[in-house]
């Protein structure tokens, strides 16, 4: 077991390092380092400065490894277009993409496991027809156009629910921001939160409708059938966990996808999160924030990615056995 | 044994190629599923009226001489008020007739989806080979970098090299090299299955006795992948380009709408929508509705097409 | 005579196909008295599964019971309903399925899987539950059960996961156990013990078992009683010694003939010619008369007679008589 857990760790690893290279090579050698670190405003002794931090005239490896130690301190330069220190930006921005990250998340699993317990307990009855034949839909629209349609059904046509920005926010703890705290806050949030986790939501359900139902057919549940449980019994303590054993790995590894999808999420209602502001830094080339961006992104999905996996570990027992002894008794 | 002079009747003659394919057990389960009939035709139509653009459409959107930006914001149907000319759509905010734009949006967007995925298969394809055939140190970086690479959606990686490549071209150019730089970060992104793919396939061609003749008679490691493994490697390259297709025609939309694609110069569908969204509430509906619903359309269409023909050629399903 | 356990009277069991209406169990009928093992041997595809599964009421949609009765200690219940069912099986009856490995959850302990089978059918709370339980371990073989009780299925060896399987069918104390091909499998070594297992159990407790297998050495070492079966009929019933060593049904000779059995020295074993028709494909009269070398115009015209119908032995117009005529069949 061990064994496995530090295979998994260095894995992550080099995918962090292969990341950061990206980033680095962007920062170095599109546009100008200097500008990139030191902005417009700058003395003649900060670039000297400059030079030796990032010691610019080092073989390349060495500026990989300096690059790679000033942003493990926080230190990713200066936006482009703000001019100020990106690490400020970024954490500015990360509550309203986390919360809403968060909500639509929840939103996706309660609903999709609900919905596919239902549909596949409930396989042959109209409601549960009716339901996968939404779930089509769901799937095959583009996110975007599902946010479009959202707001000019909920904003311009009804005008219950607005169509951009986050409502009022308070301030939580010197650094957070949060929108659940208000009205307006919490209105704000609806839609957005639909539109992200509409997509997840789908997949999630019929995953756990494929799956609950293939459980279904296994011999153990023919066997507690046998011995005369009640159907609550099977499908809820039998068929329930084994159900969302393999459902839990690939949910997991799809909340890296909600973190990238809030780029358009964020962009068709404007939210203010980092996601939004990578697609700024895109359109102004503003290299700063997009190699902060993708170096934040990254470390986020290595982590959940290996939390998740060593999650799956721990609940299936049947990998806890050592590998080498006992292999499939 | 027949006697000398004897005839014999002549066999009737098998079933020509267009009667058989008709008959097949593939074209018999499209024929029973009304949903992909139906997609299949709304792909069928929409593909059509792209291609024959510049026959079918009224105006050309994009020729600055025929524009009037009098005509600008023409409700559908109705005669505009200064220039009395009527369009059935509508016209955006530039005097520009929305159905035409939709029908040259098109293009754009299929043109698009078409190249990026012949890319990835290309690029794909090649490094699956190389991987497979050549194994060692290739195969371990080809893998590793794939490995790295599926770690990040899809549409994350192509918005990574659209933003760089945007990078490194000067200004002036960035408008008419947006969509091959599109091109290139879509397909690049999607490189992945395709090599994963072939290079399992080739894996297991690579132990075959034909291989092993090819080597032993002296050839060449490129021929031997290009003229004997490749032929027999391509059956779930063709698979996966389908369903890639409809999923890189979604993804340039995507990337038109957040304003790292087509530009509004040329704009494809997606374009078309985010410009739509800024007139949403003062009105002008009709400059948003139309491109979305025919977004609409040819999604759909596309993803339940590509659901039945991925049930269709599924052999553990029969 | 006291009421038997089971008792199976004409049963019919079909399935409805594109092809047209199947019978895969086709008028059968046999008792099992408490305390009797009953044998019920075949071929794969003769319909001894699909018995089992009927009397359980397990069949899988669209095979239903369509004829025919299904009596439990004199009390019909071929059509009493879903929950009155589930509320039986477990309680009244049992049953045991071919693949230990995968009729275990696992992902619950085997304690678990066994305190809850208990706490649903036996008025008892969870303490006592978990006694019965270590005890039910006990009592089927298992070493250590007191420890062994919370590890998971996998952690079992393959014998002793059915033995945890027997465990788990009788631990709600039921009066009857189907067994389907218990010992399939399992070790040649292995299988030996699990069925003097289940004889054991089954004598101590007075349970009427069903032994479903096309396994003759099985059936030899453990039936009191055999029912040979071919093509979803009763070919032959009897007790074990007769119709093993004077089979009166051509079929059941033909088996024992070409099946090696100790103790009858060195000889040829011989081949029934043809193989057992597919139920879609049944051929007029009686089903076996194709490959009967005994068979006469009544075979051929005649449907397949049923054993009540001959005197309730054989399924035959022209069963074999005397051990003269095994001598004919070439042993």
């Amino acid at each position: 077991m061990l064994a496995y857990v530090i295979r998994r760790v260095a894995q992550s690893v080099l995918v962090l390092f292969v990341v950061g290279l990206v980033a680095f090579s962007m920062f170095r050698f599109v546009g100008d380092p200097v500008d990139n670190m030191l902005g417009q405003e700058r003395t003649q002794a900060d670039i000297e400065r400059l030079r030796e931090t990032l010691g610019l005239d080092q073989p390349f490896p060495v500026q990989y490894w300096r690059f790679l130690e000033q942003a493990a301190q926080g230190n990713f330069g200066l936006s482009y277009r703000q001019g100020r220190p990106v690490a400020e930006i970024l954490m500015e921005r990360l509550p309203a993409t986390l919360e809403l990250a968060f909500v639509s998340g929840l939103l996706a699993l309660v609903g999709g496991i609900a919905l596919g317990i239902f549909t596949a307990i409930r396989r042959r009855g109209l409601a549960a027809n009716a339901i996968m034949t939404l779930s089509l839909v769901g799937v095959s629209l583009p996110t975007f156009l599902i946010g479009i349609l959202l707001i000019y059904l909920f904003s311009v046509e009804l005008g219950w629910l607005p169509s951009f920005g986050r409502g009022e926010v308070t301030g939580l703890g010197g650094w957070w921001t949060t929108g659940f705290l208000t009205q307006s806050g919490l209105k704000a949030l609806i839609l957005p939160a639909i539109t992200l986790g509409l997509y997840q939501m789908t997949l999630i359900m019929r995953l756990v409708r494929t799956e609950m139902l293939e459980v279904l057919r296994t011999d153990y549940i023919r066997f507690a059938r046998a011995r005369g449980l009640r159907d609550r019994a099977i499908n809820f303590h039998h068929a329930l966990k084994n159900t969302l054993v393999p459902v839990i790995t690939i949910t997991g590894l799809q909340l890296g996808s909600i973190i990238a999808f809030a780029i358009i999420t964020e962009t068709v209602f404007q939210w203010p999160g980092v996601g939004l502001l990578f697609i700024n830094a895109i359109q102004f080339v503003d290299i700063p924030v997009m190699a902060a961006y993708l170096m934040l992104i990254s470390v986020m999905f290595v982590g959940i990615n290996l939390i998740v996996d060593l999650l799956y570990f721990a609940i299936d027992p049947r990998l806890r056995v050592d590998r080498t002894a006992g292999r499939g008794t | 044994m027949t006697e000398a002079g004897s005839a014999t009747p002549p066999a009737p003659r098998p079933p020509g190629r267009l009667r058989r394919a008709w008959h097949s057990d593939f074209l018999w389960s499209f024929r029973r599923a009304p949903v992909a009939m139906v997609s299949f035709l709304v792909v069928a139509v929409l593909v059509l009226a792209a291609l024959l653009a510049p026959l079918v459409a009224p105006h050309d959107p994009f020729d600055p001489a025929t524009l009037n930006l009098m005509n600008g914001f023409t409700p559908p149907g109705e005669p505009n008020a200064f220039t009395g000319e009527s369009f059935w759509l509508g016209t955006d905010d530039q005097g520009r007739d929305v159905f035409s734009t939709i029908l040259y949006g098109m293009r754009i967007s299929l043109f698009v989806g078409f190249s990026a995925v012949l890319l990835a298969m290309v690029l794909g394809v090649l490094l699956g080979l190389l991987a497979g055939y050549l194994g060692g140190w290739t195969e371990t970086i080809i893998m590793r970098v794939a490995d790295v690479q599926l770690t990040f959606p899809a549409i994350l990686v192509a918005m990574l090299i659209f933003g760089i490549a945007k990078g490194i071209t000067p200004p002036e150019y960035r408008d008419q090299m947006a969509i091959w730089v599109l091109i290139l970060a879509i397909g690049l992104s999607d490189w992945v299955q395709f090599a994963r793919v072939v290079r399992g396939a080739t894996l297991v061609e690579k132990n075959k006795e034909y291989v092993q003749a090819a080597r032993l008679v002296g050839r060449s490691p490129f021929a031997i992948m290009t003229r004997h493994i490749l032929p027999n490697v391509l059956n779930p390259v063709l698979v996966i380009a389908t369903i890639s297709l409809a999923l890189a025609i979604i993804a340039e939309a995507t990337l038109s709408f957040l304003g790292v694609g087509a530009p509004p110069t040329k704009p494809s569908l997606g374009t078309l929508i985010r410009i739509g969204q800024e007139f949403m509430f003062s009105g002008e509906w009709w400059i948003l509705f139309f491109p979305a619903l025919t977004l609409l359309a040819l999604a759909l269409s596309i993803n339940l097409l590509g659901d039945w023909l991925r049930d269709a050629l599924n052999p553990r399903l029969r | 005579m006291t009421t038997p356990v089971l008792s199976v009277r004409d049963l019919v069991v079909e399935i409805p196909t594109r092809k047209g209406l199947l019978r895969p169990v086709d008028r059968v009928s046999f008792d099992i008295a408490a305390g009797e093992i009953l044998g019920v041997v075949g071929e794969s595809g003769a319909g001894k599964s699909m018995t089992g599964n009927a009397v359980i009421g397990l069949l899988d949609p669209p095979a239903r019971i369509a004829q025919g009765e299904v009596l439990l200690s004199g009390q019909p219940i071929q059509n009493i309903g879903r929950e009155a069912l589930r509320r039986l099986r477990g309680k009244r009856m049992g049953m045991i399925f071919q693949d230990p490995l995968t009729s275990l959850n696992p992902l619950l302990t085997v304690g678990e899987q066994l305190t809850e089978t208990i706490l649903e059918h036996l008025p008892v709370g969870n303490a006592e539950a978990r006694r019965r339980a270590i005890a039910a371990l006990e009592e089927v073989g298992i070493p250590a059960a007191a420890a062994r009780i919370d590890s998971y299925p996998h952690e079992f060896s393959g014998g002793m996961r059915q033995r945890v399987v027997i465990a788990l069918a009788l631990c709600a104390e039921p009066e009857l156990v189907i067994a389907d091909e218990p010992t399939t499998a399992l070790d040649v070594s292995v299988q030996a013990q699990i069925v003097a297992l289940l004889k054991r159990l089954c004598r101590e407790r007075g349970v009427a078992v069903m032994l479903v297998t096309h396994d003759m050495g099985v059936i030899a070492e453990a039936a009191d009683r055999v029912a040979v079966m071919y093509a979803g009929r009763l070919a032959e019933i009897g007790p074990v010694r007769e119709v093993l060593t004077a089979a009166r049904h051509p079929y059941t000779a033909g088996l024992m003939a070409s099946t090696p059995l100790a103790g009858h020295g060195r000889r040829r074993l011989r081949q029934i010619p043809g193989a057992m028709p597919r139920l879609g494909a049944l051929p007029q009269g009686c089903a076996f008369h194709p490959r009967c070398d005994r068979a006469e115009a009544r075979c051929r015209q005649d449907p397949t007679p049923r054993v009540e119908d001959c005197g309730g032995r054989a399924a035959c117009w022209f069963p074999l008589s005397a051990p003269a005529d095994r001598q004919e069949a070439g042993a």
